[in-house]
């Protein structure tokens, strides 16, 4: 599988798969839930399964899919990014910024701002003061390095969870439980408007960096090779951060900081697919959505009424799949 | 008088304040061999880096097909120089034919790679004598083997140029001769190849011109017998040697232990 060379016909193929697999779960998930809801009333309308159809599940559904699948393409550019498959969408700050500010708008109870909760504003001006504080570490005139975004991110991050922290310590009791809730992580109904604004950050960013995947899979490889071999490697590492970026920030303000996929969804699927980004990119974004919203959909379920934080789910689930898959792998590979 | 490809004149670079090369001056035209000697620290591989446009902030000029390298699009620059690092570290689960292919890429905008790619890569494969490892991961591959598959990938460039740094390390006896008589076969199509290297008789036997550079400053430059020989080696090396009569002509460098 790995070793063929990639022809459309493969491609094809492989994305059918995935896209067939992300599909199931898109139609599957919303008819399962604590509250039967039956197939009739839904399409007639009628209330309360209408309601709980397409207000409570489907929005969460599509919330987990576009959220899943950011999320593991933000890891996949990251972990090309960095060279470094330990790299994650939170290990260059952005998050940690976008939690800071949810934090402080939770501790300062600011209110709500037009349509739009207080805490989402807040977290998207930390996102953005992060994004602006690593760019501004980061960069040495107009040029960039992996490791000068890897030391400006990873210091930007320690001073927010540092800040996050000592908030945290002087909060109420009641605030308390608000930051750790917001800070786990989780997947609630929105409205379709949220979306809708969700999309259009994602799906831009996916097609433009699966447009490069071929220099994608050069900067994978180094810096110099990429330049060596065609790439204006600062250019093209400050346009992948802030698309990286710009993903990653606008699901954690609606989400928070749903752990682990972003670090094993990119993984699994190179052990699956092989390094090429033509194949990683986009498959990551469609399986990446399906496992979060298999992940959700098990959190609303298994421990009723309470909602499970979905990155619990995401790391119980997904750590011992990927053992398996890392041990199934060794036998025919390395044994 | 064919006119020089890729000329620098009083080139040189800084890491961080730091000196680490000046003043080398040399026009190199297609089809010559030219080796850059020196020991550890002496700059050869920020020349070759100045030369494949990896230091944009080199002082004096460099000068390829008479505009600075530091001005060319990268795309077209990667077209006419190919440039092979002394050893790629790979995080990712790449294969060897993966790893050749990206040797294509300055030549494609699309996202498959065309008949001619993979033409070129098979090519590149079998004169390097990777094809036999092609499916597997670049990763699990000896030192030697990942340098041959670096090199196929520049071959598959088509360059006008190859710049080499160190290509034949890690590299068995068989694989050094293959590899420096490709060298000189490329050469002979009309290639450019520069080449760093610590071997000084495989300089001998295989190069036209040697660059000798000491402590970052050039300290000659021209035909091979004429810069390797017993008083500059003990002068630059600070090793003592002799100069011994191959049976096939040429000379061989033998070192006093």
């Amino acid at each position: 599988m790995r070793g063929r060379a990639l022809t459309p016909g493969r491609l094809a193929r492989i994305l059918a798969v995935c896209a067939g697999i992300c599909l199931a779960a898109l139609v599957v998930a919303p008819w399962i839930g604590t509250a039967h809801v039956d197939p009739r009333k839904v399409m007639a309308g009628a209330a309360p399964d209408a309601q709980i159809f397409f207000q409570a599940r489907l929005t969460r559904v599509l919330l987990s899919v576009l959220a899943g699948g950011a999320l593991a393409t933000a890891g996949v550019i990251f972990q090309a990014l960095l060279r470094d498959s330990l790299a994650d969408p939170y290990t260059l700050g952005i998050s940690s910024g976008a939690s800071l500010g949810a934090v402080l708008a939770i501790c300062f109870g600011w209110g709500g701002g037009g349509r739009l909760p207080a805490v989402w504003i807040a977290a998207l001006m930390g996102a953005l003061a992060a994004l602006l504080m690593v760019i501004g570490l980061a960069s040495h005139g107009r040029r960039v390095s992996s490791f000068s975004l890897l030391m400006s991110g990873v210091t930007v991050n320690t001073i927010a969870i540092a800040v996050i922290l000592l908030l945290q310590s002087v909060a109420t009791f009641g605030q308390s439980f608000a930051i750790n809730r917001w800070l786990m992580g989780s997947i609630e109904s929105v409205e379709y408007s949220t979306i809708a604004g969700l999309a259009v950050v994602v799906l831009p960013v996916l097609v433009y960096a699966w447009r490069g995947a071929r220099s994608w899979n050069l900067m994978a490889a180094g810096e110099e090779w990429a330049s060596t071999r065609g790439v204006a490697a600062s250019r093209f590492m400050w346009r992948g951060f802030l698309a990286g970026s710009l993903i990653t920030g606008t699901v954690t303000v609606i989400t928070g900081p749903v752990g682990f996929l972003g670090l094993i969804v990119p993984h699994a699927l190179r052990l699956w697919f092989g390094a090429d980004h033509r194949i990683l990119l986009p498959a990551s974004f469609l399986l990446g959505g399906a496992f979060l919203v298999c992940c959700d959909t098990v959190a609303r379920t298994v421990m009723p009424p309470v909602d499970v934080p979905v990155g619990v789910i995401t790391a119980m689930l997904g750590g011992p799949f990927f053992l398996w898959l890392l041990r199934a792998r060794q036998k025919r590979y390395w044994l | 008088m064919v006119t020089a490809l890729l000329e620098f004149r009083e080139a040189g670079f800084a890491y961080n304040g730091t000196r680490v090369l000046e003043g080398a001056t040399a026009a190199l035209s297609p089809g010559e061999l030219v080796a850059i000697v020196g020991p550890n620290g002496a700059g050869k591989s920020t020349l070759l880096s100045v030369c494949a446009g990896l230091q944009p902030s080199y002082e004096g000029s460099c000068l390829y097909a008479g505009r600075e390298v530091r001005d060319w699009n990268r795309r077209e620059f990667a077209r006419e120089v190919a440039f092979v690092p002394q050893s790629l570290r790979m995080e990712f689960p790449f294969t060897c034919e993966q790893v050749v292919m990206m040797g294509r890429a300055p030549f494609g905008d699309g996202l498959f790679e065309s008949e001619e790619d993979f033409r070129e890569a098979e090519r590149a494969m079998e004169l390097t004598d990777c094809a036999a490892f092609r499916n597997r991961d670049f990763r699990a591959l000896s030192g030697g083997e990942r340098q041959r598959v670096v090199l196929a990938s520049a071959i598959a460039q088509r360059p006008r140029v190859l710049l080499l740094d160190e290509p034949t390390t890690f590299l068995d006896l068989k694989h050094q001769l293959l590899i420096y008589g490709l060298l000189r076969d490329l050469r002979k199509q009309g290639l450019l190849v520069v080449t760093v290297t610590h071997d000084l008789n495989l300089a001998l036997s295989f190069a036209g011109r040697v660059l000798m550079l000491q402590g970052g400053r050039q300290r000659a430059c021209g035909a091979v017998e004429e810069v390797l020989t017993p008083a500059a080696i003990r002068d630059v090396f600070e090793v003592e040697c002799a100069m011994i009569p191959q049976p096939g002509g040429g000379q061989w460098i033998a070192y006093a232990r």
